[in-house]
């Protein structure tokens, strides 16, 4: 693994789309980058102040390194899910292997770029995350398909482990074009006293998304929440679930979803909970606002119980804007325009994602730039 | 000099006719209080005032410093000096109270707030609300706090205030009133506020007492006299007697 990180040596216009997407390209607020450009790994480094305390690396280096690594691969997402498990199962190009030691406390995020700039590209794959006992990071990790590249495919399984007391804070960000199409699949294990947090953004107008990452909290007095902020815009399809499935004793799931359609853009959002412990808890969030009569927005929970003392709950709500909110905030001398601009950013609160206050604002600027230009 | 002047407003709502013909003016540079059963139409008015969608004038118009803003937006009214705190505001998800607060004084969320308007934030106790999401899970009298300080940055020349007083516990109803009471003061301006209850003219010198009955708006000198008047005899006969003895609103704005 390099110490010296190869950002700088990509173009510049390359480096420019990213930094839109949440790539600090000075690395300075960040412990370690990862750079994946169409099927190549082109940059993979620690920032030295955390070296010992986390690895990271090409999946394919890593698993060149630890033999061990291979039992992490395909145990929580099968190889034969579906059609693009199978297609990344067969080839893949490469991907992250990202691990926080026990008890390593890692102030700044872990950041990772997966990029296609390669016409009609189908970019496969695989990434391994594995926090170790009593560790605590975030990552950020942003999918960019450059803007001037037409058609384009992104298949990418992710499988993260979570173990005894770690804290991992996971945020995905998508910044692909209205010709991609996009099949994430991730599986994550929560193990006793872990908590996993996964965050997903997607503000700029995409193809096709269809997603549905699940975790299992298999220990005792696990957490796991699912946020996502989904701004379909342009013709956009997005397909976004997320399932947690509760089998240890008082594990906890929660799943808060803010969601904007417009300009004939389709959302459908899917949420599982299912509570296999009978001391287990969970609720569901989902709020959608529809903007115009061309577009679709669908929110579909579905809550399990299989023990007698799982206590489930969901709340959902679709609809328009609220005429009070706006002429609320008119008599407060905005105009209608200006309010409905500031509902809509309030709306997409980036706050729901429990990031540090360093990161979170990086994030809010990311919304605010997509949601604020309307 | 009149602030404001309705005339021959009639005024529906859901195709009712709520308000028919009302006529009156308000005084600038004083406080009216504005006194009138349930049901009278007085939220009705400060929302025609106002320009809230669903309150549809059919007749009359509304002039404000002279200038009808009959068919003006919300947002031009306020523009012009007419605020209005609401007595239900909503709740407004991802809104932070202190950006609120900083676009109401006309600063970018990026800016910070003054020593002066920290301080008066503080006095409203709502430092720790700055970081709370508009209204969600304040209570009636954080909310009203709220509402007053907002209305209080925007600085009107006309204050709507749409009981002021309701679920506020005694000490913030005090301190609420007095803020009022010197913003109104210090800045020459006027204000029309809708109360049930008496208490707050112990800290708003208020300079008339307005009753709205019947479709009509009634305006009298020494609001505290009219409160009684109103507890003693009722709305009805609080009217018939200053009418009776001609001590009436037509009398004394349109001499």
């Amino acid at each position: 693994m390099s110490k010296e990180s190869d950002l700088t040596k990509l173009p510049h216009k390359i480096l420019e789309e990213a930094q839109k997407a949440g790539l600090e390209t000075r690395e300075k607020n960040r412990s370690a980058t990862f750079f994946h450009l169409n099927q190549e790994t082109v940059a993979a480094s620690v920032n030295e102040l955390y070296e010992g305390k986390l690895e990271l690396m090409d999946i394919k280096a890593a698993l060149k390194k630890y033999s061990w690594l291979e039992d992490y691969m395909w145990k929580l997402v099968k190889k034969d899910k579906d059609e693009y498990t199978k297609k990344v199962a067969e080839d893949y190009s490469g991907g992250y292997f990202m691990r926080i030691m026990p008890d390593a406390e890692i102030s700044f995020p872990l950041q990772s770029c997966l990029m296609i700039t390669q016409k009609n590209l189908e970019q496969r794959v695989h990434n391994i995350i594995i926090a170790e006992e009593n560790s605590k990071a975030h990552i950020i990790t942003s999918c960019v398909q450059h803007s001037s590249v037409p058609n384009a495919s992104h298949l990418g399984i992710s499988e993260i482990y979570v173990k005894k007391g770690a804290m991992l804070n996971f945020t995905m960000i998508h910044q692909w074009s209205e010709k991609t199409l996009v099949r994430p699949r991730s599986g994550a294990q929560v193990d006793d006293k872990a908590t996993f947090v996964s965050n997903y953004v997607c503000m700029r107008p995409v193809r096709d998304v269809q997603m549905y990452p699940f975790a299992n909290c298999v220990g005792e007095d696990s957490r796991v929440s699912f946020n996502s902020i989904l701004y379909g815009h342009k013709g956009s399809l997005l397909d976004i679930g997320s399932k947690a499935v509760l089998t240890g004793k008082g594990s906890k799931a929660e799943m808060v979803s803010r969601a904007i359609t417009r300009e004939g853009s389709k959302m459908i959002i899917r949420g599982m909970i299912e509570g296999d412990n009978s001391d287990c808890k969970g609720h569901m969030e989902c709020r959608g606002l529809i903007m115009d009569n061309d577009s679709f927005i669908q929110s579909i929970p579905e809550l399990i119980a299989t023990k007698k003392g799982v206590e489930i709950t969901h709340e959902a709500a679709v609809g328009k804007i609220s005429e009070k909110e706006i002429t609320y905030l008119m008599t407060r001398k905005l105009s209608r325009e200006q309010a409905i601009s500031l509902i809509i950013r309030g709306f997409m609160d980036v706050s729901i994602l429990g990031l540090p206050e360093a990161l979170n604002k990086e994030i809010k600027a990311i919304v605010n730039s997509s949601a604020g230009a309307e | 000099m009149d602030i404001l002047e309705v005339k021959d407003l009639s005024v529906k709502v859901e195709g009712k006719l709520i308000l028919k013909n009302l006529h009156f003016n308000l005084k600038e540079k004083a406080s009216h209080i504005l006194f009138g059963p349930n049901g009278s139409g007085k939220t009705t008015l400060i929302s025609t005032i106002m320009g809230f969608p669903g309150y549809e004038v059919v007749s009359g118009k509304i002039l404000f410093r002279g200038v009808d803003i009959t068919n003006k937006t919300v947002d031009e009214r306020a523009k012009l000096g007419i605020i209005v705190s609401f007595q239900n505001p909503p709740e407004i998800t991802g809104v932070k109270l202190g950006d609120l607060l900083k676009l109401c004084l006309g600063k970018a969320a990026s800016d910070e707030f003054s020593a002066v308007e920290l301080k008066q934030i503080e006095a409203f106790r709502l430092t720790e609300f700055l970081n709370r999401d508009v209204n969600l899970g304040f209570s009636g009298g954080e909310r009203k706090r709220s509402e007053i300080l907002q209305s209080i940055f925007l600085k009107p020349t006309l204050l709507l205030l749409d009981e002021p007083d309701s679920g506020v516990d005694v000490e913030s109803l005090k301190m609420i009133t007095t803020e009022i009471q010197n913003y109104v003061a210090s800045t020459g301006s006027s204000a029309l506020i809708i109360t049930h209850k008496g208490d707050i003219l112990e800290y708003i010198k208020a300079s008339y007492g307005c009753i709205l009955l019947n479709g009509q708006f009634h305006c009298y000198k020494d609001p505290m006299r009219i409160y009684e008047d109103i507890k003693r005899l009722g709305y009805e006969e609080c009217v018939a007697c200053r009418v009776r003895t001609s001590e009436g609103w037509k009398n004394e704005q349109r001499k």
